[in-house]
């Protein structure tokens, strides 16, 4: 659906002018967009998905410590996500204001930004639970066996996400609240001539949303940390390293969110501090990728899809986060802010990271959880489509975000057109790629090969139990390596 | 195939976890009101005078009592826990009753605190309120906001000590077992601590 949308406006972008949309539409088309891909996508898959499966398992158990709050936040998630594609149909049609409801456009426009916000608001709360759920089964339920440093890395990288999702998601919950009061009863809580604050608004909404991008991409970092040990068939350079560097990620984050708001109005000072300090988030996201490519040093390197997707991400991670740094700075943020770079850094992170680290898992459990093997060359072939498409769509963006093109806009100047036909023809063959994968998985998980216990010479306790695990997970006592979770003899 | 459960097992009873548990939402449920003190002062700290001005309208006297009242019944859901700890289930009801008793008075007084409020063209929209500085419009905004998430979770609160009461009459909440109560009293005192710092933020600063 997202995807969808995607490729919806690249195609509106192939040419200057109006091509298929109004501005208006496109406005609709990329809010929705950013609303589906953020709050029902990124956020809650990696977690939702792997981590309820395979978190209990990974650390010795049968099941989240608190089951019926699990299924609360599911219905939660169906809720929120009726909420946010009925604002397609119901009322003065999708919101148009970006994923961000950047006050006081967002209090004013006709068009329904309540719906979209309540679904963010409840999507919030799934995620609370979530989180709650995660750290209570990491203290609780951890094999009695099993020390904190003898825990797998991708629940490791599940309990620092856990916490941010605690700690930034109510503040987002109260200010998206405020949004919806304010429009329902007319005052002007952020709306400046009637008394309010925008820049508060976008304080707020950044005190939640820079940790949320952490949310995305620290789970997808984990099951990086899954992957490479298992392929390269090594234990994991720097284990403590990377653990730590997880829970750095998640303290730093919270403290670098006036970065979006360079250019809306801070004091010099103000600005100073935050821009050191999302220099400083860069050293433990460069810990982790000095210690996956150590690791795969000296390896045996067995080349599997799922690696290929952690190699295309610590590439496409290591060009998200330097183009990070390059809008950190004060001074190229004031001519990079608010255009096409600034598209190009957050997909390259977002999706070239997070996005694939996701599918690069579906693959790597994918024995795991359906019980058949995926077809591995069609896996590749789709890999290859996506991992081209790709930096094909992203890349162009960087070097027109330079030269000056501005974001969310349905039109451009004449000389942009070669970069955007390239970007937009980028985008075709990436979703060509996913629909392979898509259905390369559909077929396999009813036509694949019988999947053994342990299809890649995995040492996490996930390969310890059958394929399907049982519904207890394990049928019994699962072994735990003293020598650590990636000890491989 | 015969049924292996594991020690660490996610069904066994584990009261410590649920009451990790419920801090953590406490936890969650204190920053989401913390948004809101951080909106309110920053807009006092902007807009000191309105701000002053506005809340000349409140009335103390009501705030006062219901503080009082929602402070005893922090005393009585706290006395019922250790009623219940010390296995005298009948007083420990009684004590619960009395908790929504003070919960449905804190109601009833901020109902006629609103409605008061209202008749005198107070509330957004209104004539006498647009008529106020934008700092004093600000203001009540907030007011009715924060007071109104807040009576939300009394109501929340009063309606999860009902429950107790059912789980208490089944049995299934009793001397040997009482997490369920006990996590509900975390949750009143969570609805008074609330209150103790709107009070003084709406009612009492000068």
């Amino acid at each position: 659906m997202a995807v969808a949308l995607g490729v919806l406006m690249r195609l509106e972008l192939i040419a200057p002018g109006k091509t298929i949309m109004e501005a208006k539409t496109y406005n609709q088309v990329f809010t929705l967009h950013g609303v589906i891909m953020i709050f029902l996508f990124l956020i809650p898959s990696v977690p939702a998905v792997f981590g309820n499966f395979f978190l209990p398992i990974m650390i010795g158990t049968d099941d989240v410590a608190f089951p019926k709050v699990n299924l609360m936040s599911w219905w939660l998630y169906v809720i929120g996500g009726l909420f946010a594609l009925s604002t397609l149909i119901v009322g003065n049609g999708a919101a148009d204001t970006g994923w961000t409801f950047y006050a006081p456009y967002s209090v004013r426009t006709g068009t329904n930004v309540t719906l979209a916000v309540l679904a963010a608001f409840i999507l919030g709360f799934s995620s609370i639970l979530t989180g709650l759920n995660f750290i209570v089964t990491i203290h609780r339920l951890r094999s009695p066996k099993m020390g904190w440093f003898q825990m797998p890395l991708f629940s490791w990288a599940l309990y620092a996400t856990a916490w941010i999702q605690l700690l930034a998601t109510p503040i987002i919950g109260i200010t998206l609240l405020m949004i919806v009061a304010e429009r329902v009863f007319g005052l002007g809580l952020f709306d400046p001539s009637l008394g309010g604050d925008p820049i508060l608004y976008q304080h707020l909404f950044w005190i939640y949303s820079h940790p949320a991008v952490y949310i995305m991409v620290l789970p997808a970092m984990g099951l990086i940390s899954e992957m490479i040990p298992t392929f390269a068939k090594r234990t994991i350079f720097g284990y403590k390293a990377i653990a730590y560097s997880s829970l750095a990620i998640a303290f730093i984050g919270y403290f670098v969110w006036g970065h979006h708001m360079f250019t809306s109005g801070m004091s010099g000072p103000a600005r100073v501090i935050f821009s050191i300090l999302t220099f400083l988030v860069a050293v433990p996201s460069a810990i982790k990728v000095f210690n996956w490519v150590a690791t795969l040093y000296k390896g045996s390197i067995l080349i599997k899809t799922p690696l290929l997707f952690s190699l295309a991400f610590i590439f496409q991670f290591l060009i998200g986060g330097l183009t990070g740094l390059v809008i950190g700075a004060l001074a190229t943020d004031v001519h990079l802010h608010d255009t096409y770079f600034v598209v190009g850094h957050f997909h390259y992170v977002m999706f070239g990271g997070a996005g694939f680290g996701f599918f690069g898992a579906l693959h790597y459990w994918f024995p795991k959880m359906f019980g058949r093997m995926y077809f591995e060359k069609t896996a590749q072939t789709s890999f290859t489509f996506m991992f081209v498409g790709f930096n094909m769509l992203y890349f162009p963006m960087l070097i027109l975000g330079i030269m000056g093109m501005p974001r969310r806009y349905y039109d451009y100047l004449p000389e942009f057109t070669t970069l955007n036909v390239i970007s937009t023809v980028g985008s075709w063959i990436l979703a060509t790629g996913i629909i392979i994968m898509v259905v390369n998985l559909i077929l396999s998980a009813r036509k694949g090969e019988k999947a053994p216990e342990n299809p890649w010479g995995g040492t996490t306790l996930e390969w310890q139990t059958a394929s399907p695990p049982s519904q207890h997970n394990f049928d019994r006592e699962p072994v735990i390596s003293v020598n650590g979770p990636y000890h491989h003899s | 195939m015969s049924q292996f459960i594991l020690v660490n097992s996610g069904h066994n009873r584990d009261d410590e976890a649920s009451k990790l548990g419920m801090w953590l939402f406490l936890f969650t449920e204190l920053l989401l009101f913390g948004g809101l003190f951080l909106v309110y002062s920053i807009y006092r700290y902007l807009n000191a005078d309105a701000f002053l001005h506005a809340s000349y309208n409140l009335n103390v006297i009501l705030g006062t009592i219901n503080t009082v009242v929602l402070l005893t019944s922090s005393w009585t859901v706290a006395m019922s826990v250790t009623a219940m700890q010390k296995g005298n289930i009948n007083l420990s009801v009684k004590l619960i009753y009395a908790t929504i008793f003070f919960a449905l008075v804190f109601l009833v007084i901020k109902f006629f605190e609103w409605s008061a409020k209202i008749e005198h063209g107070l509330f957004p929209g209104m004539e006498h309120l647009n008529q106020l500085a934008p700092g004093s419009k600000l203001f009540f905004f907030l007011y009715y906001f924060m007071t109104g998430l807040h009576g939300l979770h009394v109501i929340v609160g009063g309606i999860i000590l009902g429950f107790v009461l059912i789980a208490i009459r089944k049995k299934r909440t009793n001397p040997g077992k009482y997490m369920f109560l006990e996590n509900a009293a975390l949750y009143w005192h969570l609805v008074d601590v609330i209150w103790i710092f709107l009070f003084p933020l709406f009612y009492l600063i000068h």
